[in-house]
């Protein structure tokens, strides 16, 4: 419940967000650990997981930003790719160097690949962002298109990442505890700017520009950061995916793969982490759950989404406010009091 | 006394048309002065190109010696000019004291890593930042109403908080445009003392365009009068109601007389 509005500002209370993020990575360790799930559900656990990373960081840029980002999976593919080349090309001399594959070295490794896969789709997105945030509204949504589609015939023509014919990534190393544990830090990072004087500035720059830049805030800038900041996470829940599903095509990336992610978000309710995640999970498990109807599953899940769209045009969940139970809310909080109720 | 705000030979001009031709005007550091003209005379336009929405065509704008040409929009507000927009322009997705609390976002001393760690420098700046925030919306008597989303607000106290909103990014110069549209009389009152006291109490310059005379005539120490983007007149409220090019341009008659 506290997600959206944490308890974090509390003065006593300042740790609240960062036990959150604690209890959130011990609480994946756990279940990676002694928790035994068929190999079927740790598939669909992860998928949830990376889907949320990806969905939660694009709603900083479409919704908390209001900049319509169409190519989310672009990022996603320049993470994937440049972990997989981290891995495939220089883990055996990673291995020779430190004394040879075990828990250590393997560990090390992936968190070297899954941050530079991050760096890699960060840097990419400062490059395409700065000119391309400059567009507005539609016009952002096709050159960020363009962009994904653009990395995608890229990747096709790149024949040591394998070209079109696909990747085969050498390590298998993404688990439940490393991808809640990213998807976490993705929460946090998002919840805690959002709620913050820097979130506010996100939020001018999607209420009104004009307004924005007339009360000192660089619109430019903020955006961009956003930007660059969904893109870092898209990196990694990239190379979270390579290392889990061992197999990479530039197809998976497509403009479909976009798409998925920004229903997540507009079915979550713009701009509303918690309606986000839920909506990352159920739009995860919907097409699990269809399977057994083959034939009609892509169309109940649309006509799912229709249904859904209709009924609660502002999302799952947006337009309610979280509030804290009574027993949490005694004292004010400095930084949220006047809030809207 | 020395002058605050600069403009030099400004044009303004939107392919064919100049909205603005060749103005000058000097705004000294505790002045309020009036702008005035009939539809289009290109007010709005010359608060566009001040605060840098416009780039002028040419001519020179400085600010306290400094020049702004050029600048983008919101360098140009963290120097010192705050303005508020004629078609009302607040956060409509924010709450009244969030509208007034996004205004300090562009002098926050703490950075972005404190904002997600959220220790002492995060929280204390926070709580500065409220503390003066409930203190600017006091004394324009908004603060019960801080909770609620900014749309909920009567015309007259939206326009109120855009004022608040824009002296909250601690200006030396206020532009107003068209701060009394759709107040009623008693209202209008009221924003009359509302300009002098600002004036005053923050010790600021204020720009004002208005189309109440009313107003316009009654608080501004000087008035200068656009027509077509050329100024044809400038002096006090007592010299501008007497001068017959403003009279066949813009008052008629009629508002002289009366
Ligand atoms: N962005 C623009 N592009 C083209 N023409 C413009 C633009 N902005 C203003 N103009 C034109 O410049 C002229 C001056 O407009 P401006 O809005 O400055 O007038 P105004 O004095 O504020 O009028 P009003 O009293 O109606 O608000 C008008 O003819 C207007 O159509
Ligand atoms: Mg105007």
């Amino acid at each position: 419940m506290s997600l959206s509005s944490p308890p974090a500002d509390r003065q006593k209370g300042s740790a609240y967000p960062k036990l959150w993020l604690i209890a959130a990575i011990i609480a994946s360790l756990l279940v990676s650990q002694f928790v035994h799930l068929n190999p079927y559900f740790s598939i669909v656990v992860i998928n949830i997981g990376i889907n949320i990373i990806l969905a939660v960081s694009l709603n900083l840029v479409n919704g908390y930003t209001g900049q319509f980002s169409l190519g989310h999976a672009g990022f996603m593919a320049i993470g994937a790719y440049s972990a997989a080349a981290v891995t495939s090309f220089g883990g055996a001399r990673w291995f020779d160097s430190l004394g040879g594959v075990n828990n250590a070295t393997t560990t090390s490794l992936f968190i070297v690949a899954l941050t530079i896969g991050g760096l890699a789709a960060a840097l990419a997105g400062l490059i395409v962002g700065v000119p391309s945030l400059r567009l507005k509204g539609d016009y952002l949504a096709i050159a960020t298109l363009g962009f994904g589609e653009i990395i995608r015939v890229i990747i096709q023509n790149t024949e040591t990442m394998g070209g079109s014919r696909g990747f085969s990534v050498s390590g298998i190393y993404t688990t439940i505890f490393w991808t809640y544990t990213v998807a976490a830090i993705t929460v946090y990072v998002v919840v805690n700017l959002v709620n913050s004087a820097y979130g506010r500035g996100f939020l001018t720059v999607r209420d009104d520009e004009i307004a924005a830049e007339a009360i000192g805030v660089n619109t430019t800038k903020y955006k961009v950061v956003a930007f660059v900041l969904a893109s870092f996470f898209a990196g990694i829940a990239g190379g979270l995916y390579a290392h889990f599903i061992g197999y990479l095509t530039p197809e998976g990336f497509g403009f479909m793969k976009s798409i998925e992610i920004i229903v997540m978000v507009i079915l979550g309710g713009m701009g509303n982490t918690v309606g986000v995640i839920f909506a990352a999970v159920l739009l995860t498990i919907l097409p699990e759950v269809l399977r057994p109807v083959q034939e009609y599953r892509m169309v109940i899940y649309s006509l799912m989404l229709i249904i859904l769209m209709l009924t609660r045009p502002q999302g799952l969940f947006g337009g309610i406010t979280w509030r804290r139970p009574a027993w949490l809310r005694k004292k004010r909080t400095p930084v949220e009091d006047g809030n809207p109720a | 006394m020395e002058t605050l705000l600069d403009l030099r030979e400004c044009t303004v001009q939107f392919g064919g048309l100049t909205a603005v031709s060749a103005l000058s005007l000097q705004i000294g550091p505790n002045d309020l002065v009036g702008l005035i003209g009939p539809n289009g005379a290109g007010k709005t336009t010359v608060f566009n190109v001040i605060t840098g929405i416009y780039t002028p065509t040419s001519g020179t704008i400085t600010l306290a010696g400094n020049s702004i040409v050029g600048r983008k929009a919101s360098a140009i507000a963290a120097r010192g000019i705050a303005r508020t927009f004629q078609n009302i322009r607040l956060f409509p997705s924010l709450s009244v004291y969030d509208n007034v609390r996004a205004a300090f976002t562009m002098r926050l001393r703490h950075g972005i890593a404190h904002a997600l760690w959220r220790g002492k420098p995060f929280l204390k700046e926070e709580r500065e930042i409220k503390e003066q925030v409930l203190e600017i919306l006091a004394i324009f008597q908004l603060e019960k109403a801080r909770k609620v989303s900014c749309k909920s607000l009567s015309y007259g106290d939206q326009r109120r908080l855009e004022i608040v909103r824009a002296l909250a990014t601690r200006p030396k110069l206020l532009l107003l445009d068209e701060p009394a549209a759709g107040m009623n009389p008693r209202e209008k009152g009221d924003l009359m003392k509302l300009i002098q006291f600002v004036k005053q109490k923050f010790s600021i310059a204020v720009l004002l365009v208005e189309h109440d005379m009313k107003v316009v005539m009654g608080i501004c120490q000087r008035i200068a009068v656009l027509d077509y983007g050329v100024k044809i007149a400038e002096g006090t409220p007592a010299e501008i109601q007497k001068n017959p090019k403003v009279i066949e341009a813009y008052l008629g008659e009629e508002t002289v007389k009366a």
